[in-house]
């Protein structure tokens, strides 16, 4: 049985357990991490690169759209280092404190982690590993999304730095923190990033996430947030890269009672990209709104898949979440609401829309509701469809050119997403790439 | 170019010169043959029954998809509109006011509003209208059709009941100053103050360099916006034309009499 399934391996899977033999020894950590390593890559190496057979996976088969795994990427060298410089533009000239990550390994030098303001703590996640932290050794793999999910596994195993954020109790951060990951090495590579941020009860926090590539690199990138009762935070991801990259991206967050947790995942570029959001809600009274846009052109392939898990009663959600395709692109959004049995009183509903600029584009949308509790309102909507016809004549009949009044109707299409987003520079430097991206469209 | 033919009774070109219009709407002609002219500063009335082919003469001037000319010319100031798309139409001088407005969710007036009148700024070679410029002017415009400022920041008709929407579209046509204004039913769902707000409007744009096309089923709206020219259309044609005292005739006699005449002259 065994000798059958080895058989079976694809080329990339071999690749993976070669690199991770090779690595293990000298991947961060103490023998506690390595047994957790061990662990992890022994669940992946069971499992294998999730397929169209696994529900979950059906629109996006890893298997199949990963031929072959790059080798793992060592430390960036100077170039790749000054190529990552301005890595995280999309996310505008918002004033943040950039954390910066280049072909998966903190960059300090490009960082910002002076003056940190009271109550908050920045660590490298690869220094955390290695030298044995305490809130790494309390929180590390307790937010995980449901069983069988290979890819994270495989972070696990590999993961080599990443952001380390803990937020004392009643702490307010200022200015957001942002996250840069930048795979900018000049030879094609994988990168495995964790990230864990503890937000504490009643700290008030914003996270920006941006991800940037050039070449064609496979990113593996993870990041577990836990947040506590009464906190608020926001997080914000954004991906971009050019066509050849493939992009694995898992949040893992679990919020306690009475928080608040805006999320906002923005796709503008990259060949194959799976955007996972697992969301708990482990506490009564939370307000959470998950949203996206993805902007799809070329063959892109972007598939974001949502499970938003009541666990506990009174917790409000809001899902929304916009995707527009042109080329011959292709969308996926599968989103999932879980109440469960005693999460009464819990009230979430879910939108997600698509806009089918071309003839060649495929979104597919998979909404659903697993709902084992009897006094909840829940609700979800799916719709895809092209530009409204009669609208868009209307809009030339004032005299706006085709190619703008289109956009005019795009922009709006995403707006109703981006306006989810609390902060207003963020919001605003959003928009704008939505209008660079059909400037570049209609050739302006 | 083309020639352009001079009216009767005048040394003018006409300002639009529709010559032998026939019109496809899903396969079934609708306009049959329709010659129409209309000079500068006049107001030209075109009444008619349902499925005259009214609303279709209004899209295919502006250049709705669908609304197919197969033989025939529009003239505006003796360029074809024919041969160009709708956003060309517009910058050309050419206004639509819809029968029924469209909701667009997520675009804001101020936003459509202003885009449209810069992209035809730009059609026309002109420079965008800088924004304290353009604020007053809003302002200004919307005040005496009575919008208020909230109506704007809103997504375009989204929510508006259909005396606003109406009103939004006399709005745009103010701002845009068209050069030949076409009038869809812009009576239809207006009760009696609303009906006067916007004939008010109208009146106001009344001018020597401008034409206006209304197009309405009832003599109404013509007590209110009082046409130089009244004509008849019935069954795809122009069947009678004569002054304003056609619309009074009509209002008294209905319609029985021209349906009769175009049937007897097919």
């Amino acid at each position: 049985m065994n000798a059958e399934v080895r058989s079976m391996k694809t080329t990339a899977e071999q690749a993976l357990a070669e690199a991770f033999a090779a690595a293990r020894a000298t991947l961060p950590g103490d023998s506690r991490v390595l047994a957790l390593r061990e662990a992890a890559f022994g669940q992946f190496d069971a499992l294998g690169l999730p397929h169209r057979r696994i529900e979950e996976w059906k629109y996006t088969d890893l298997r199949a759209l990963m031929r072959e795994a790059r080798p793992i990427a060592g430390a960036p060298d100077a170039a790749a280092k000054a190529r990552a410089a301005k890595a995280g533009a999309l996310a505008g000239d918002i004033d943040a404190r950039r954390v910066v990550f280049v072909d998966g390994t903190f960059v300090p030098e490009l960082s910002d982690l002076g003056d940190l303001s009271a109550g908050l703590t920045i660590r490298s996640m690869a220094q955390a590993l290695a030298g044995g932290d305490l809130l790494l050794a309390a929180h590390l793999g307790q937010v995980l999304p449901p069983e069988r999910e290979g890819v994270v596994a495989l972070n696990t195993a590999l993961m080599r730095d990443g952001a380390l954020i803990h937020v004392a109790r009643g702490a307010t951060l200022e200015r957001p923190i942002h996250l840069v990951f930048a795979a900018t090495g000049s030879k094609p590579a994988s990168v495995f990033t964790r990230s864990l941020v503890v937000i504490e009860q009643g700290a008030r926090a914003m996270l920006v996430e941006s991800h940037d590539a050039a070449g064609a690199h496979q990113v593996n990138n993870a990041i577990e947030i836990a947040v506590g009762d009464e906190a608020h935070v926001d997080h914000i991801k954004i991906v971009d890269g050019p066509d050849d990259l493939l992009h694995v991206s898992t949040l893992m967050a679990a919020i306690g009672a009475r928080a608040r947790f805006n999320d906002f995942s923005f796709n503008i570029g990259g060949g194959v990209v799976r955007n996972q959001l697992f969301v708990r809600f482990d506490g009564e009274g939370t307000l959470a709104g998950i949203r996206g846009a993805s902007l799809l052109k070329g063959k892109q392939h972007v598939d974001t898949t949502l499970v938003a898990d009541h666990k506990a009663g009174g917790c409000q959600s809001r899902e929304v979440f916009a995707c527009v395709l042109d080329g011959e692109s292709r969308g996926v959004f599968q989103g999932k609401i879980i109440v469960r049995p005693h999460a009464q009183q819990t009230d979430a509903k879910m939108m997600t829309r698509a806009l089918l600029l071309s003839n060649e584009a495929e979104a597919d949308n998979k909404p659903e509701l697993e709902i084992f509790a009897d006094d909840v309102q829940c609700g979800h909507g799916a719709t895809s469809g092209a530009l409204d016809q009669d609208i868009k004549f209307y809009l030339m009949a004032r005299g706006i050119p085709e190619p703008e009044a289109e956009a005019l109707l795009v922009q709006a299409f995403v707006g109703e997403a981006i306006e989810g987003i609390e902060h207003a520079g963020l919001r605003d430097a959003l928009i704008g790439e939505v209008v660079a991206w059909l400037q570049a469209r209609s050739g302006g | 170019m083309t020639t352009q033919r001079k009216t009767e009774g005048t040394n003018e070109v006409p300002m639009l010169e529709v010559r032998n219009l026939h019109v496809n709407l899903d396969g079934r002609e609708i306009l049959k043959g329709l010659d129409l002219a209309v000079n500068k500063g006049e107001v030209h009335a075109i009444m008619g029954p349902n499925g005259s082919g009214k609303s279709t003469l209004a899209y295919v001037m502006a250049g709705k998809p669908g609304y197919e000319a197969t033989e025939g010319q529009i003239l505006l100031d003796g360029e074809n509109l024919l041969d160009m798309e709708p956003d060309q139409r517009a910058a050309k001088g050419l206004f639509l006011a819809f029968q029924y407005p469209l909701e667009i969710p997520g675009v804001a007036t101020m936003t459509f509003l202003r885009t449209a009148l810069n992209a035809q700024r730009k059609a026309r070679g002109q420079g965008e209208m800088s924004t304290p410029e353009f604020l007053k002017l809003v302002r200004e415009t919307a005040g005496k059709l009575e919008i208020d400022q909230d109506m704007l920041r809103r997504g375009v008709n989204v929510g508006f009941s259909g005396g606003e929407k109406k009103r939004n579209e006399i709005l745009q046509m103010a701002l845009l100053q068209p050069r030949l204004a076409v009038l869809d039913e812009t009576d239809s769902g207006l009760d009696i103050d609303a009906l006067k707000i916007v004939a008010d409007g109208v009146n106001r744009l009344r001018s020597p360099e401008r034409a206006m096309v209304v197009i309405t089923h009832y003599q109404r709206l013509l007590n209110h916006i009082v046409p130089d020219v009244v004509h008849v259309l019935s069954r795809g044609r122009i069947v009678k034309t004569g002054g304003k005292e056609l619309a009074f005739e009509l209002e008294a006699k209905g319609y029985a009499e021209f349906q009769d005449e175009a049937a007897l002259t097919p």
